[in-house]
């Protein structure tokens, strides 16, 4: 988990309530109702979910969520704690952005006859890095792929010419640091825990994001 | 198709020949199976979506005791007081709709005080999920929060795989209630099932680590550096049957041990070391001298709000070394020095050789002294009265002098729970059974008949006030039909007493629906055929407890106790520990 020094880093980065943005990663059997087990160790506590995003994984057969909530580190850390205590659980991480890449997609549908006839429009899209997913006589789909702000910017930009649709994906997070699932799973799979998987992650004040 | 009967007497003839093939329905697999965990008794009450298993148990008459409960939570409870006073995995079945949300509140009970249950219940045919069909209730997601674990099958074949992974999930780690929801068509869907095989490994679910021993060398060192060590216990030293283990650790190091409701037992009353209760109805000196101790020892317990008073001015001074086999606890509330994750049952034998040999004179001294100023101001009062009035204190006394410290004590919640748990004698292990995190009225009386199921040679003492008892009275019925020699103390005070106190302390007295009156409990008991008596004048107590306790069978006794009497020390909502008012 996080270094003394991220912590620091994230309370210096953190609102003045030191609450911030932290993308949990969770990796777990693809089992019907994990979602919902997952979902209540938020409500529960009252937390809403900015995002969330569930997806495969590396690793055939592991799913793995994206969760972007907006709260302090200890909060962050109970409730990783208390999604990796679930059966179906294998393990959580949790991350400032910047320990992470991340990427948000956001489609966009206009009217095609407003953008053929106003250059501005096109140049606007060039500019977001936009690119068109579907030309039609009566609409154009574009897409742009990019964080929050960005797609949040190319909404208010395109206001004035008619956005007829918007629409924007969860939150889908790599962690920089991280050596991927493979490794950890064979340890979850090995019948007596490992090294590694023993360690006891809560006094490990020295380690990597990816040790336990 | 074939009948049951026919399809056993095949499968009986087969398992001679193979172990490996078994034909028959899902449901006579479940029950199967349930015999190769170990299982022997089933508290339960059938229904519609559930009638394929109940028709199958007819046939395992000798093998599977089943008690039919009068309803499905009491059902529930009895299974968790057979879980707490046995160590094994209580068991229940419960048809759908109803029968199932009649379980919430004994799942959540058992959820939070880490009781291993297993819950079966029947769901509608797999082709009505979702048409909201007769008695149709979504119970997986009902049950969600209040599960260690849950699971819906819908296909026989899948019935001895997640049965095993419940029995495992249910008592490995840190136990907990689960639930397996089965559809109608799944319980009498015929297969050949292979040979049963219990779990014990699953992927994703660590129950316990490999113990650190840095972690262990880190704690011995901050133990054997303190001067007021103060060693708090839970129920985690009973669930991890690891009595002997602790009582070897507190022998060696001589640091003052005082327990959570739900510890208590662990250790012997009379143990030196056992300095008592901790939280707002405990001991003077522990709750005290929690915010004196310079290192905290927390053994499988949880830093209940109950336990610690205000957190902000809890033990600020020490530091704190925290035992618990589920992560998620260290940190949680109370931040740990050293966290030592595992199963005390390993940590503690490693933590003993680390630790020095030591008395703690002094610092004990300071627990007997504040013990003398509670004994003199709360506890002679409470147990020798002067008074007309009878007290809750003087009935547990005389029941500890009767039995010695022997009886299984299974409590409702309230008045009465806090005094028993205050004044009651334990010689034994898993010996106090009471409804700790939740607080769960009506749980005393099938707790109690439960727990007669679990330690069936023990003496079962039920100790229920008046209105707990009037939530689950209904259970006197099972108690009737199926004989648990359950003994019933009714300590009546014609209030619901613990709000009352509340109303009383901090609402200027203004009683406000706490008066609540009773129907004639001894004529309601004989009702049920079971001998019961009252006694309203301190004369007759005891002739009355010893007639109860040795009567042969079950029996009720109603006490009346003084009205208005207070269960002190408290510790206010919202004080911090060492605020504990002594009146």
């Amino acid at each position: 988990m996080s270094t003394e020094n991220t912590i620091e880093h994230k309370i210096d980065k953190a609102d003045l309530d030191g609450k911030q943005e932290y993308t949990i990663t969770v990796y777990a059997e693809n089992r019907i109702g994990l979602l919902n087990r997952i979902a209540i160790i938020f409500s529960k506590r009252k937390i809403n979910i900015e995002s969330l995003n569930s997806s495969a994984s590396e690793i055939e057969g592991i799913h793995r969520f994206n969760i972007v909530i907006h709260e302090g580190y200890e909060v962050v850390r109970k409730l990783a704690r208390q999604i990796e205590k679930q059966i179906e659980v294998l393990k959580v991480y949790f991350n400032t952005n910047e320990e992470i890449i991340w990427q948000e997609l956001a489609l966009y549908k206009v009217s095609t006859d407003e953008i053929a006839e106003k250059v501005t429009v096109e140049r606007l899209l060039r500019q977001y890095g936009a690119s068109a997913v579907v030309i039609r006589k009566d609409y154009t789909v574009f897409a742009v792929t990019g964080h929050r702000e960005e797609t949040d910017a190319l909404v208010k930009a395109l206001e004035p010419y008619e956005l007829i649709e918007f629409v924007r994906s969860a939150r889908v997070a790599i962690i920089k640091d991280s050596a991927g699932f493979h490794e950890k799973l064979k340890e979850f799979e090995a019948f007596e825990p490992g090294e590694e998987l023993v360690e006891n992650e809560f006094l490990e004040k020295g380690g990597k994001i990816f040790t336990m | 198709m074939e009948t049951a009967q026919d399809t056993i007497q095949q499968n009986e003839a087969k398992a001679e020949t193979s172990k490996t093939l078994f034909k028959g329905t899902g449901s006579q697999v479940l029950l199967n199976g349930l015999i190769e965990e170990g299982v022997t008794t089933i508290f339960g009450y059938p229904g519609g979506a559930i009638m394929p298993i109940y028709d199958a148990l007819y046939d395992y008459a000798d093998k599977l005791e089943h008690i039919l409960v009068r309803h499905e939570q009491g059902g529930i409870h009895a299974a968790q007081g057979f879980a707490r006073a046995s160590g094994e995995v209580g068991v229940v079945f419960a048809t759908s709709g109803p029968g199932a949300t009649n379980l919430v509140t004994g799942l959540a009970d058992a959820q939070i005080d880490s009781t291993p249950l297993v819950c079966i219940t029947g769901q509608v045919f797999a082709h009505l999920l979702g048409t909201d069909a007769f008695q149709e209730t979504d119970v997986i997601n009902i049950t969600t929060p209040v599960t260690k674990w849950n699971y819906q099958v819908t296909d026989a074949k899948e019935i001895q795989e997640v049965l095993a992974k419940a029995f495992y999930i249910a008592k490995s780690g840190r136990p907990g209630p689960v639930l397996i929801d089965i559809t109608k068509n799944a319980q009498l869907q015929l297969e050949e099932f292979p040979e049963y095989v219990k779990c014990n490994h699953i992927r994703s679910y660590r129950p316990k680590p490999k113990v650190r021993i840095e972690y262990i060398e880190q704690a011995a060192e901050l133990i054997n550096s303190a001067k007021k060590p103060f060693i708090l216990f839970g129920q985690g030293v009973i669930l991890g049957k690891a009595e002997e283990e602790f009582k070897a650790f507190i022998n060696k190091s001589g640091i003052p041990a005082a327990w959570t409701i739900m510890g208590e037992g662990a250790i012997p009353t009379s143990h030196p070391l056992n300095v008592g209760m901790l939280g707002m109805h405990g001991n003077y000196g522990p709750n005290v001298l929690t915010n004196e101790a310079d290192v905290i020892i927390a053994i499988g317990m949880r830093f209940d709000d109950r336990v610690t008073g205000r957190l902000d001015k809890y033990a600020k001074q020490a530091k704190v070394v925290h035992l618990d086999i589920d992560p998620a606890e260290i940190d949680k509330n109370v931040k740990a020095e050293v966290g030592v994750w595992g199963d005390c049952k390993e940590t503690l034998p490693l933590l003993t050789n680390l630790v020095n040999e030591n008395k703690h004179e002094d610092w004990l001294a300071k627990f007997r002294q504040y013990n003398q100023e509670e004994i003199d101001q709360v506890i002679t009062p409470e147990l020798y009265p002067t008074g007309d009035e009878m007290t809750m204190g003087e009935v547990l006394r005389n029941i500890n002098e009767i039995c010695g410290g022997d009886a299984v004590i299974v409590t409702d919640v309230g008045q009465h729970q806090m005094v028993a748990c205050r004044y009651a004698k334990f010689n034994n292990t898993r010996s106090n059974i009471t409804s700790g995190g939740l607080g769960t009225m009506g749980f005393g009386l099938p707790a109690a008949i439960g727990a007669k199921y679990g330690a069936p040679d023990k003496t079962v003492i039920a100790i229920i006030g008046d209105g707990g008892f009037q939530m689950t009275p209904q259970e006197l019925g099972t108690i009737m039909q199926f004989g648990a020699a359950v003994k019933i103390l009714i300590l009546n005070n014609r209030f619901l007493g613990m709000v009352r106190q509340w109303q009383q302390l901090f609402h200027d007295k203004r009683y406000s629906f706490v008066n609540i009156t009773s129907p004639d409990f001894v004529a309601l008991a004989k009702s049920y055929y079971i001998e019961a008596g009252k006694v309203d004048e301190r004369a007759n107590l005891r002739q009355a407890l010893e007639t109860m306790i040795n009567h042969e069978g079950s029996y009720l006794l109603e006490v009346m106790v003084g009205r208005e009497n207070n269960v002190f020390p408290m510790v206010p909502q919202g004080m911090s520990v060492s605020e504990i008012r002594l009146k």
